[in-house]
C-alpha cells in the first residue's frame, strides 16, 4: 500500500476500522438527503448498503471519496474519517482522496480507448514507474477478465459486452492500487452470469481491499457482504419532503436473520421496498 | 351497438352515435384530399429551400467554370484594360487570412467552450458569456469590419501599418468565435458524465480529465463546428473590405494589405472591363467549390461522432 504523505494530521487510528462516518448529513442545495449517519467500515471486509430508492445510500457512498464534490450544491456536515484523517478537512485534495479510494459506477463507463489504455491511463496519471504490461495483466487477472481480453488488448473497451465492460472498469479501479473500492450498484445493468462473476471476484478482492457496495439486490448483499447497513427514508419532522437515515448497521447475518429494528425486518423479508 | 356480429360494426353505417364507413381508403374524402394538398405544399416549399443552392451552383459553374485553367490559379490579375491573368494572389490571400483567423479563433473559442461546459457552474458569469456569444453571432459582419477598422486599422497599432492581413484575420476571427464557442460547449455537454466520473474516480485531476478523456471524446463534433466556422469566414467580404483591403500583387507579409477572393469578386464584378468581370466569375466558382468542399469535409468529420 502507498504511504500517507498528504494527510498527516492524524487524530485517532484504529487498526481494523478503515473508514468511519460521524454524524454525517448531506444536503443537495436546501433539501437534506441523508441525516445523522454514524458508521464504522471495517478494513478488509465487504460492507453493503441496502435500502429503498431515495434513501441516500448512493449519496453516502459517493461521500466516501468526495465524488459529491462534482454535484453542484451538494454539502456535507459531520466527519468522514479515513484511517483517522478527516477527508473533508481543509486542505485535503479530493484528487488524492480518489487515488486511495477508487470507485466503480452503476453503468459501465470504460474510456473510449483500447482495453490496455483503459487500465494504463489511471496508472500513468498516478506516476506509475514499473512494468506497465505486467500491471495491466495483473489488474485484468484480479478482475477475472484476463482470459477474455488477453488476445484483444488493443481493441476498444467498447467492443466488450456490458458485463465485461464492468469488470474492465473494476480492473481499472484496481490498477491504481487503492485501499478502498466503492461500488455503486455495479451489477444492476448486468445479466445473472456476469453478476455471479463479479461477486466471485469480490470474494477474492476483499483479501487485499476494503469494499463498500451499494445494492438493490438483497440476495447479493447476503452473498457478498460481511457487514450490512440498512438505510431507510423517513418523513422529515417538519412534514415536508423525505430524508434518508441509517436505520441499522450490523453484521450481514444479523441484519438478515435477527434485525433489531422493525423496519429492517420488514424490508429484508420483502414486506416493503 | 347492440349486436356482437363482427361484421356489423364495420359495415352498418347507420347505427350508433358515430357515422361508420367502410375500412377501405377513400381518396375522395375531404380529410384525405387536404392531407394530400398539404403534403405536396410542404414538399414544394422544401424544394424551393434548396433551389437557390442549385441555381447558384449552376450559374456560377456556367459563368466561371469555363475559365478554370492553370494560369488562373497561378497568375496575378491583369492591369485594367489588359487581357488574361489569374487570381493566384487572391486564392493564396484567402487561405492565409483564413488560417490566421483560425489560429486566433480556435484556441479562444475552444477554450471558452471548455470553460462554459466544464468549469463554470452555470452562474451569472457563464450565463452572461453564453448570452454574449449568441448576440455576437448575430452581429452583422460589416460591423465587425468597421469595429476592427476603428480599433486596429485607423490607429495603426501594428508597426504603424494601417490595412493588413492581420487586421482582416482578426475581423474574421471575431465572426468565427461564436460558432466555435457554441459548438465546443454543446459537444462537451454531450459527453456523458459517467466518463468524467470514471476518470476522476481513478484519481485524474480536472485538467487531465478534460485533456485526455473529455476533449478527445468530443473531438469530432468540435472539429465539425470549427470547419463550418472556417467555411463561413472564408466567404466573408464585408469584414475584409476595410481591414485587409486588396492588393493586385502577391502577399507581402502579414502587415500589408492582402488580396482575397471575396474582395476580388466585389472589386472586379463591377469593373467595366471584360477580363476583370470574367475573373470575378472564376473566383466565385472557386470560392463556392472551396466552401462546398469544407462543408462536405465537416459532414465527413461528424460521421465519426456516431462511431
Amino acid at each position: 500500500m502507498t504511504s500517507f504523505t498528504s494527510l498527516d494530521h492524524s487524530t485517532e487510528t484504529s487498526t481494523d476500522i478503515c473508514m468511519s462516518l460521524e454524524n454525517v448529513s448531506i444536503s443537495y442545495g436546501a433539501s437534506e438527503a441523508v441525516r445523522g449517519v454514524y458508521m464504522q467500515i471495517p478494513r478488509g471486509k465487504v460492507t453493503a448498503f441496502i435500502g429503498p430508492s431515495g434513501c441516500g445510500k448512493s449519496t453516502v457512498l459517493r461521500a466516501l471519496n468526495r465524488m459529491n464534490d462534482l454535484i453542484e450544491g451538494c454539502t456535507l456536515k459531520g466527519r468522514v474519517l479515513f484511517d483517522g484523517h478527516d477527508l473533508y478537512a481543509r486542505g485535503v485534495d479530493p484528487v488524492e482522496v480518489r487515488r486511495r479510494i477508487g470507485m466503480v459506477f452503476q453503468k459501465p463507463n470504460p474510456f473510449p480507448k483500447s482495453i490496455y489504455e483503459n487500465i494504463a491511463f489511471g496508472a500513468r496519471i498516478n506516476g506509475f514507474r514499473g512494468d506497465m504490461d505486467e500491471l495491466v495483466e495483473r489488474s485484468l487477472r484480479k478482475a477475472a477478465i484476463w482470459d477474455e481480453t488477453k488476445d484483444k488488448l488493443k481493441e476498444s473497451g467498447y467492443a466488450l459486452s456490458g458485463g465485461q465492460q464492468q469488470r474492465l472498469c473494476i480492473a481499472r479501479a484496481i490498477a491504481i492500487e487503492p485501499e478502498v473500492i466503492l461500488m455503486d450498484e455495479p451489477c444492476s445493468a448486468l445479466d445473472p452470469i456476469s453478476t455471479l462473476k463479479i461477486e466471485e471476484m469480490m470474494h477474492e478482492l476483499k483479501k487485499s481491499y476494503t469494499i463498500v457496495i451499494v445494492t438493490h439486490n438483497m440476495q447479493q448483499a447476503v452473498r457478498v457482504s460481511d457487514m450490512t447497513g440498512f438505510f431507510n427514508v423517513s418523513t422529515r419532522a417538519d412534514g415536508e419532503g423525505k430524508v434518508g437515515c441509517l436505520e441499522e448497521f450490523a453484521a450481514t447475518e444479523q441484519i438478515f436473520n435477527a434485525p433489531t429494528q422493525q423496519a429492517t425486518q420488514d424490508y429484508v423479508s420483502g414486506r416493503f421496498g | 351497438m347492440t349486436s356482437l356480429q363482427p361484421n356489423a360494426s364495420l359495415q352498418s353505417p347507420d347505427q350508433g352515435p358515430f357515422q361508420r364507413k367502410a375500412l377501405q381508403f377513400q381518396p375522395s374524402l375531404s380529410r384525405n384530399r387536404w392531407n394530400l394538398f398539404f403534403t405536396l405544399l410542404s414538399a414544394g416549399f422544401a424544394g424551393i429551400c434548396v433551389l437557390p443552392l442549385f441555381l447558384v451552383l449552376a450559374y456560377v459553374l456556367f459563368k466561371g467554370g469555363s475559365l478554370i485553367s492553370i494560369q488562373l490559379l497561378t497568375q496575378l490579375p491583369p492591369a485594367p484594360g489588359l487581357e488574361g491573368g489569374g487570381i493566384g494572389n487572391a486564392i493564396l490571400g484567402t487561405i492565409i487570412i483564413t488560417l490566421l483567423a483560425s489560429l486566433i479563433a480556435i484556441p479562444v473559442g475552444v477554450g471558452g467552450g471548455i470553460f462554459l461546459s466544464e468549469y463554470s457552474t452555470s452562474g451569472p458569469f457563464a450565463q452572461f458569456v453564453r448570452f454574449g456569444t449568441n448576440v455576437l453571432a448575430g452581429v452583422p459582419s460589416i460591423i465587425c469590419g468597421v469595429f476592427v477598422y476603428g480599433l486596429i486599422v485607423s490607429t495603426r497599432v501594428f508597426a504603424g501599418q494601417s490595412y493588413s492581413a492581420l487586421a482582416g484575420a482578426i475581423a474574421l476571427a471575431v465572426l468565427m468565435l461564436p460558432t466555435v464557442i457554441k459548438t465546443t460547449d454543446e459537444a462537451l455537454k454531450l459527453v456523458p458524465d459517467e466518463l468524467r466520473w470514471g476518470a476522476l474516480g481513478v484519481g485524474a485531476s480536472k485538467f487531465i480529465t478534460i485533456t485526455r478523456i473529455t476533449l478527445p471524446s468530443a473531438f469530432s463534433p468540435i472539429a465539425t463546428g470549427v470547419v463550418l466556422a472556417i467555411a463561413r469566414a472564408a466567404g466573408e467580404t464585408a469584414p475584409l473590405i476595410f481591414t485587409a483591403l486588396f492588393s493586385p500583387f502577391w502577399p507581402e507579409g502579414l502587415l500589408n494589405p492582402i488580396a482575397s477572393m471575396s474582395v476580388l469578386i466585389y472589386n472586379f464584378a463591377i469593373m467595366p472591363y471584360e477580363a476583370q468581370i470574367s475573373l470575378a466569375w472564376a473566383a466565385s466558382f472557386i470560392l463556392v467549390v472551396m466552401i462546398l468542399a469544407a462543408n462536405l469535409f465537416a459532414r465527413y468529420l461528424s460521421r465519426f461522432a456516431k462511431a
